[in-house]
């Protein structure tokens, strides 16, 4: 049989991101032993690409900002399904992640008065994001490696996980290999915290990393986790459209925010005319829907999307203000963005639906799994507000340390890892390598995103969404014949097996639970129910393995306590 | 249809060989797509690393015809007409194909000791935009290890036990230049950091990816930190004093 590497550790941290970094910070400086896994080499997360800036009620630009707007703006955005006691928390606690953020190194860009500087965003009331040019991701990520690296955790970069282990009915480590030599590791781990990002890979055009496949979330799924509202998939409004290498490409909302506006190809700057009051700075779907509807109608721009102008602001302020969109244009699509404008189209960004966790602890529902940062679901609703992410990760991430931390500790039995499971997933992870079949993995994924993009986008019906799910169906039994050949060492084809089998696990996921909610509400929007219905307005959806089925059922939206209702009315 | 013929290195640390790809060209292709084209459709086990092609993760690093560059930044437009070498990385050691080790630079990393400063707890730093400037342009750095693998000290195996190499001078000026930090690192560089092994070529600067000027604003000023503490004692106090005023003022 197979042999495989013991480390044994505490605490588990899947995902190498801003969540799974301060997780694993939070359970390090608890005092427990910590191991830190991640698919990519230690920084490269996804978090990198985050570009606009992190939300914080600061109130350093705008005094009237408090955490009572932030929490509003962002229930309002989430269009009321989102948890509102994550709103409260994330709302809260924003400020001190950020100010933390500073005191441990980060060097944010400053007012006159040498305050961290906060700049608009769509749908915020004040300015509230507090940023590093356009680059803010990568400041986070890199600040909050640094102390990792001095806490003393273990990092395994460059080893992908396969799948949680329970004792039962607790969680009880996880399963993988590594990447570099195909060889299997084994992390027994009392408290597993899950920061595997989200899965916008299973769409064509998207501003995501390959790494974004759905690990975390569909390794949960498989050992009983409920996933909600995974029909709710954030499209962000502007990506790059051409030349084709790049489509998809994010081009940051602080692009708007620093002033840019859009226009359709007679020159009109058409948000006026679908959002009169916060124009440009509207909510996301909002503005990738008004997009979309201009080039249906035949005003886009040559390649289909429309046209970004920020050449107003003059050359030295964009190259002081947006540097990297600058140079990406520039590089990448031989466009000088402070001479013309860009073309923008909608791409897939983001996953606000999620595992379905306590907004406390980030604890889901089989006892010591943790999920924080975009795996989680709750903090976003049906629309998230650009900068509420890079907040989400360091507020949740942090509890979910803290919490399995003490689960951890606390937990009296020492727990045993099941041996056959271990041999089964041997088995099944090194299957493409043994099986008879003709199938190419990648050519499959590129199938996939090609049904997602068609169907289950920004516009979707009952009808397209069934025939997805077909197809996904038929994806799936065909991704039980590829076949790798090469050996175990770093063997991209292989890792994609994998990989496609989240994907595939996410996507019906996503289809089955898009069918389900019959209304349109935020990113959701169903040409066959073009309106908000309220029914659903009180629902969340739970897609959720039972007896070996996905099945999909309904739980209510907590409600809201008085003092804060009151906030609306 | 228009194709670009690729040279890719495939092997591992027994040895390997040049393989040749003909791949389509689509307008505004980089390398990486040529990459991922030759991993679809003709071999699955091209290894390679990525992440964000976007040139901002720093993941993509190879030699194009001979050239350190992001692989997600290097358009083949450029190479109309001749044949493009996708090689990996020299300085680091092979694992396969275009993927190299580089937990060297990790292990540096670990070596050096993080921003500390002395600020009261609760309060929030009131520091200006000047000020951050300067160590924000090392915040830049991607972790490509371009310069690192381009660095001639690093090249020669023993280098890399005597020197830490640019990509570590950048994250060194990053903390010293911080205006709240509180350490000195002089000490360090001089000894096990080996600053004194750069020769001011430059090779490093002209291909960071993200145009952080190395030598210039990192090594040659963290160089004359280093004199000053050693050679020049009374200079050094008086820079020494400098920031703390720039605090005194801003405060
Ligand atoms: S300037 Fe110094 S660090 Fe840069 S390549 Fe030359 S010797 Fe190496
Ligand atoms: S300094 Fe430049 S070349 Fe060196 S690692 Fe950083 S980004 Fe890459
Ligand atoms: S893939 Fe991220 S820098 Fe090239």
């Amino acid at each position: 049989m197979e042999q495989y590497e013991i480390f044994e550790h505490d605490v588990l941290v899947i995902g190498a991101g801003g969540a799974g970094l301060r997780a694993a910070i939070a359970a390090a400086e608890a005092g427990l032993t910590v191991g830190l896994v991640c698919k990519s080499l230690l920084g490269k997360a996804h978090t990198v690409m985050a570009e606009g800036g992190i939300a914080a009620a600061l109130g350093g630009v705008d005094p009237q900002d408090n955490w009572q707007v932030h929490f509003a703006d962002t229930m309002r955005g989430g269009q009321f399904i989102n948890d509102w006691r994550m709103a409260e928390i994330h709302a809260k606690e924003a400020p001190e992640r950020v100010l933390e953020l500073e005191r441990w190194g980060a060097l944010f860009d400053r007012t006159p008065e040498g305050k961290i500087l906060q700049r608009p965003f769509g749908a915020h009331t004040y300015r509230r994001l507090s940023h590093v040019g356009d680059r803010t991701g990568l400041e986070m990520i890199r600040t909050l490696q640094d102390r990792a690296i001095q806490a003393g955790i273990d990092v395994y970069p460059e080893v992908t996980t396969t799948a949680l282990l329970k004792d039962g009915a607790r969680i009880a480590g996880a399963f993988g290999y590594r990447r570099e030599t195909g060889r299997f590791i084994l992390f027994p781990a009392k408290a597993v915290i899950l920061a595997t990002g989200g899965w916008g890979r299973i769409w064509q055009v998207t501003s995501n990393s390959w790494e974004s496949t759905g690990d975390g979330a569909a390794m949960a799924y498989e050992v009983g986790a409920d996933l909600r509202d995974v029909e709710m998939m954030q499209v962000h409004p502007t990506g790059m459209v051409w030349p084709p290498g790049v489509r998809g490409l994010l081009v940051t909302e602080a692009v708007r925010g620093e002033g840019g506006v859009l226009r359709n190809s007679q020159g009109e700057r058409f948000m006026l005319r679908y959002d009169p009051q916060k124009k440009d700075l509207s909510s996301r779907d909002v503005v990738a829907r008004a997009i979309n509807q201009e080039v249906l109608e035949g005003r886009g721009s040559p390649h289909g999307g429309a046209f970004l102008d920020v050449t107003p602001l003059g050359a030295d302020r964009i190259r002081q203000k947006l540097p990297n969109m600058y140079d990406q244009y520039l590089k990448l699509a031989d466009i000088d963005i402070t001479k013309v404008p860009m073309e923008v189209a909608p791409t897939v960004h983001y996953a606000m639906g999620g595992l379905r966790v306590e907004p406390e602890s980030g604890a889901t529902t089989v006892p010591g799994l943790y999920a924080a940062g975009e795996v989680a679901s709750g903090l976003h609703g049906a629309n998230r507000l650009g900068g509420n992410s890079l907040s989400d990760l360091v507020v949740f991430g942090k509890r979910a340390g803290e919490c399995a931390a003490t689960y951890s500790r606390d937990l009296p039995a020492t727990l045993q890892v099941p041996r056959d499971v271990v041999e089964a997933e041997i088995v099944r992870v090194l299957a493409p390598f043994e099986r008879d079949g003709n199938e190419n993995p990648f050519l499959l994924h590129e199938e996939l995103q090609a049904t997602m993009q068609e169907r289950a986008s920004i516009i979707r019906t009952g009808e397209g969404l069934q025939k997805a799910l077909e197809k996904i169906l038929e994806l799936k039994e065909r991704s039980r014949r590829t076949r790798i050949t090469g050996s175990r060492m770093y063997n991209p084809g292989w890792h994609m097996t994998i990989d496609l089998d989240c994907m595939l696990t996410l996507s019906e996921a996503v289809v089955r639970a898009a069918i389900a909610r019959r209304e349109s509400r935020g990113a959701h929007y169903r040409l066959d129910h073009p309106n908000k219905d309220p029914e659903f307005g009180k629902l969340n959806i739970i897609a959720r393995k039972s007896r070996g089925e996905m099945t999909i059922t309904t739980v209510p939206v907590p409600p809201m306590p008085e003092e804060l209702a009151r906030l609306f009315t | 249809m228009e194709e670009a013929i690729l040279r890719v290195f495939r092997g591992d640390s027994n040895g390997g060989e040049e393989r040749i790809y003909r791949v389509p060209l689509k307008p505004g292709m980089v390398v990486l797509d040529a990459i991922h084209y030759i991993q679809a459709h003709y071999d699955a086990d091209l290894a390679v690393r990525w992440n964000c092609k976007a040139a901002r993760c720093g993941s993509c690093s190879a030699e194009v015809n001979g050239r350190p560059r992001l692989m997600c930044k290097t358009r083949l437009d450029e190479f109309r007409g001749t044949d493009v070498r996708v090689y990996p990385l020299k300085t680091f050691p092979l694992i396969k194909d275009l993927v190299t080790d580089v937990s060297w630079n990790y292990q540096v990393a670990r070596q050096i000791p993080p921003f500390t400063h002395k600020e009261p707890e609760g309060k929030p730093f009131i520091v200006h935009q000047v000020d951050v400037e300067r160590a924000q342009e090392f915040h830049k750095c991607i972790e490509c290890f371009l310069c690192q693998n381009v660095c001639h000290v690093l090249r020669d195996h023993e280098g890399q036990s005597a020197y830490f190499g640019p990509r570590s001078m950048v994250k060194i000026a990053s903390l010293e230049m911080h205006p709240k930090d509180v350490l000195d690192r002089t000490g360090l560089l001089r000894e096990k950091g080996g600053i004194a092994y750069c020769n001011i070529t430059k090779c490093c600067e002209d291909l960071c990816p993200e145009e952080i000027h190395i030598t210039d604003n990192a090594i040659i000023p963290l160089k004359e930190r280093v004199a000053d503490k050693y050679y020049d004692p009374l200079r050094a106090l008086l820079r020494s004093l400098a920031p703390s005023r720039r605090r005194e003022e801003s405060t």
